[in-house]
């Protein structure tokens, strides 16, 4: 023991002495020219990449963070843009009348829902003649879709296919570029779908001189290429909503929007709450073994 | 290492047991009384937390086919009714989704800690290879997993995947047809994928076994990578790693469940909730994170046949890489130059996930090109002259030397802020 102590000590000594310093820092400097190289390549790369399309701004939203949940007031608005404006070309394939009613939703009664519901006409059958027939809707039918089939809709809009919304707004994202995606990782930042859709809502505008826009085109600049086929939806007032709140293009982009966030996660208000639950209990988990593993490893030395 | 069983039974029930099938003292001998040696890190707890990993995806994924439809115009709609209508379905899913990638952030530790501590080497090269089995049948369950919820990505990572089996001379493209099950990706290329996808979970499961084996035959290695010379060098695996893995796995899974709850769809390609359409090719196809840096090679060749092989040299390389590294030294501790290419090599393929999820041009193919070019070059260059070239540091007697002599030095340390 008592060499072993000495030659350590010896060794340490050497180790802090300046000699040894120096050629640490070497090592350390390789390294750092390295990680500098890559970062300012990286950064270059990204400039270039960026030109194409125009970024789209981070927008506030009741669900987002780790406590977030949905607005019911902005939702049931959004909702009667949808459905006022959106479902004349746009289906919600997964989503069920049933659901406007259920927790973290919009909020609706079930029999504000059965009225809603009953509003629509759907399809049904064949009865028991082998006749299709057409009957009002029950909360537990599938949001009424404008067309028949996917053919029928790219015939009525000049060969584009209105996307569906049920899960519309995880299925978009914006181009976030270094080094956001890394530090989204650790923001919880789950809304560049929705705020890519509130974007190109509001992206509307007359297309730069120079421009060459298609015929049945129009100009979005946060669309990809910039031509878009659906013309601008939204204009001020379209809907008159029951809350009295002003219908301006920008409200009504930021209900919708959040309508179609809803849409697409439903269970996000029950996942967030469980999530907390969840992290509460880890931690404490951790914190417990981190003291047993503390006093069990006393016994020995390491 | 002594390989006596230190297992006595207790009541009458065991003893008669013990005679017939000694499941209780395999179980005491390799859990409880295995001798482990006493200064494993934390980077040594990820075998734990793989073992975990695989057993939270068979289970939810077993759930999850209760409810998945595999079938080219359901499956996407059936991953939607999960989502939507089946009790704790979005959970399940999430868990199972998110657990994929973080199964691979852990098994990326898992290699990466083995490279540094040089756990490949002699008497470890089989264990070493196992592993390089599970993880290659890993990269095939991960593929084919994703193909399942019958997304955009889903199918076009299917396509451009199964393709590359096209470029064998002569009976490459009835290869390709025979996996497809037809003339292109379509239901039946799903429907074979969904049962492979459950069934190599298990042979990954199996593979696990033998890995577990071959490391209770060796013994572990440990971060100064010196073999174990005497009872003193080891503690037993119970309570002192029960208790440390235990802790590490917890840690872990507060970042699992950071992604399930609050980021779930992060890690995945937006573009997956997109419904397959064979009609409509996505602006770019770019398979999950955790394949980018065999992406980048596989582009990074400018002849399709070319990439394929190369690709495949970049995972086929780590079975002989025993062999490579001609260092007698295992740990990197005691090696001032490999430690550095390690670090350069570890930032290479970071670098190369990067240029695996940008399109092949401009700067981004040169950098990809050279990022391969150095991925081969450490194996098959740096490794081999390293190990005639370096003078290792003096290497301690012993594993208990080594943690006294860390002690020491602490203490050093200690007396000299209060100095």
């Amino acid at each position: 023991m008592k060499r072993l102590k000495s030659k350590t000590l010896k060794k340490e000594e050497r180790r802090l002495s300046s000699k040894n310093m120096s050629k640490l820092s070497i090592h350390k400097l390789t390294i750092c020219v390295v990680f500098q190289i890559l970062f300012v390549f990286f950064i270059t790369a990204e400039v270039f990449a960026a030109g194409e399309q125009k970024r789209v701004k981070k927008h506030h939203w009741s669900f987002a963070g780790i406590f977030g949940h949905y607005d019911d007031a902005q939702l049931q608005r959004g909702f009667q843009v949808y459905r006022e404006v959106c479902s004349s070309c746009h289906s919600m394939n997964y989503v069920y009348y049933r659901n406007l009613a259920e927790e973290g939703g919009p909020g609706f009664t079930v029999e504000e829902v059965k009225v809603i519901a009953s509003e629509d006409m759907i399809m049904d059958g064949p009865d028991e003649y082998g006749e299709m027939f057409e009957r009002p809707g029950k909360p537990s039918d599938i949001f009424v879709s404008p067309y028949a089939n996917q053919n029928e809709a790219r015939a009525s809009n000049g060969g584009a296919y209105p996307p569906d919304f049920s899960v519309l707004a995880k299925a978009r994202s914006t181009l976030r570029g270094f080094p956001w995606w890394f530090i989204d990782l650790f923001t919880g930042y789950q809304e560049q779908g929705v705020d890519y859709i509130y974007a190109l809502l509001n992206g509307y505008s007359e297309p730069p001189t120079e421009f060459n826009l298609q015929s049945g085109m129009h100009y979005n600049e946060y669309y990809p290429g910039k031509q878009i086929g659906m013309g601008q939806p939204l204009y001020d007032e379209s809907v008159e909503y029951a809350d009295g709140t002003i219908a301006s293009v920008e409200q009504m982009a930021e209900d919708v929007s959040a309508f179609m966030m809803w849409a697409a996660e439903p269970k996000l208000e029950m996942r967030k709450r469980m999530g907390f639950k969840v992290a509460i209990f880890l931690f404490v988990l951790a914190g417990l073994l981190y003291y047993s593993k503390k006093k069990i490893w006393a016994r020995i030395e390491h | 290492m002594s390989k006596e069983s230190t297992y006595i039974p207790k009541s009458g029930l065991s003893k008669w047991f013990d005679q017939r099938l000694p499941l209780q003292r395999m179980m005491h001998d390799n859990i409880n009384a295995f001798p482990t040696p006493r200064n494993l890190n934390y980077w040594y707890t990820f075998g734990g937390i793989l073992t975990f990993c695989l057993v939270t995806q068979i289970v939810t994924g077993i759930v999850l086919a209760m409810h998945y439809t595999a079938d080219a115009n359901l499956a996407f709609a059936s991953v939607e009714h999960i989502m939507r209508n089946v009790n704790y379905g979005w959970l399940i899913r999430y868990i199972h989704a998110v657990g994929a990638s973080m199964f691979f952030l852990a098994v990326y530790v898992h290699i990466f800690r083995g490279l540094y501590y040089g756990s490949y080497k002699a008497p470890r090269e089989v264990l070493w290879i196992l592993g390089v089995v599970i993880y290659l049948l890993m990269v095939i369950t991960a593929f084919m997993g994703y193909v399942l919820p019958w997304g955009q990505m889903s199918f076009w990572g299917a396509t451009v995947i199964t393709n590359l089996f096209s470029v064998i001379p002569v009976v490459g493209t009835t290869i390709t047809e025979w996996l497809w099950g037809g003339f292109a990706v379509d239901n039946a290329t799903l429907k074979r994928f969904f049962s492979l996808h459950y069934l190599m979970p298990f042979m990954i499961f199996g593979v696990v076994i033998l890995h577990i084996w071959s490391l209770h035959v060796t013994g572990n290695n440990n971060p100064v990578g010196v073999s174990v010379k005497e009872k003193q060098d080891t503690v037993p695996f119970a309570p002192y790693y029960t208790v440390k893995d235990a802790f590490s796995l917890v840690c872990f899974l507060i970042l699992f469940a950071w992604f399930i709850f609050f980021n779930p769809n992060i890690l995945g390609h937006t573009d997956n909730y997109i419904m397959a359409d064979p009609l409509v090719t996505p602006a770019h196809i770019v398979p999950e994170w955790y394949l980018l840096p065999f992406y980048a090679i596989l582009r990074a060749i400018p002849s399709k046949l070319g990439g394929v092989l190369v690709m495949g040299g970049a995972i086929a390389i780590l079975f002989i890489l025993p062999w490579l590294d001609t260092s007698k030294v295992r740990s990197a501790t005691f090696r001032p130059l490999y430690k550095q290419f390690y670090w350069i090599f570890l930032v290479n393929c970071i670098a190369l996930g990067y240029l695996g999820s940008q399109n092949p041009e401009g700067l981004f193919l040169v950098a990809s090109r050279i990022c391969t070019a150095y991925y081969f070059i450490h194996f098959l260059l740096v490794l081999p002259i390293l190990g005639l070239v370096e003078k290792p540091k003096p290497i301690p007697e012993s594993i208990t030397k080594a943690v006294l002599e860390k002690i020491e030095i602490k203490n050093i340390k200690e007396r000299r802020a209060e100095a």
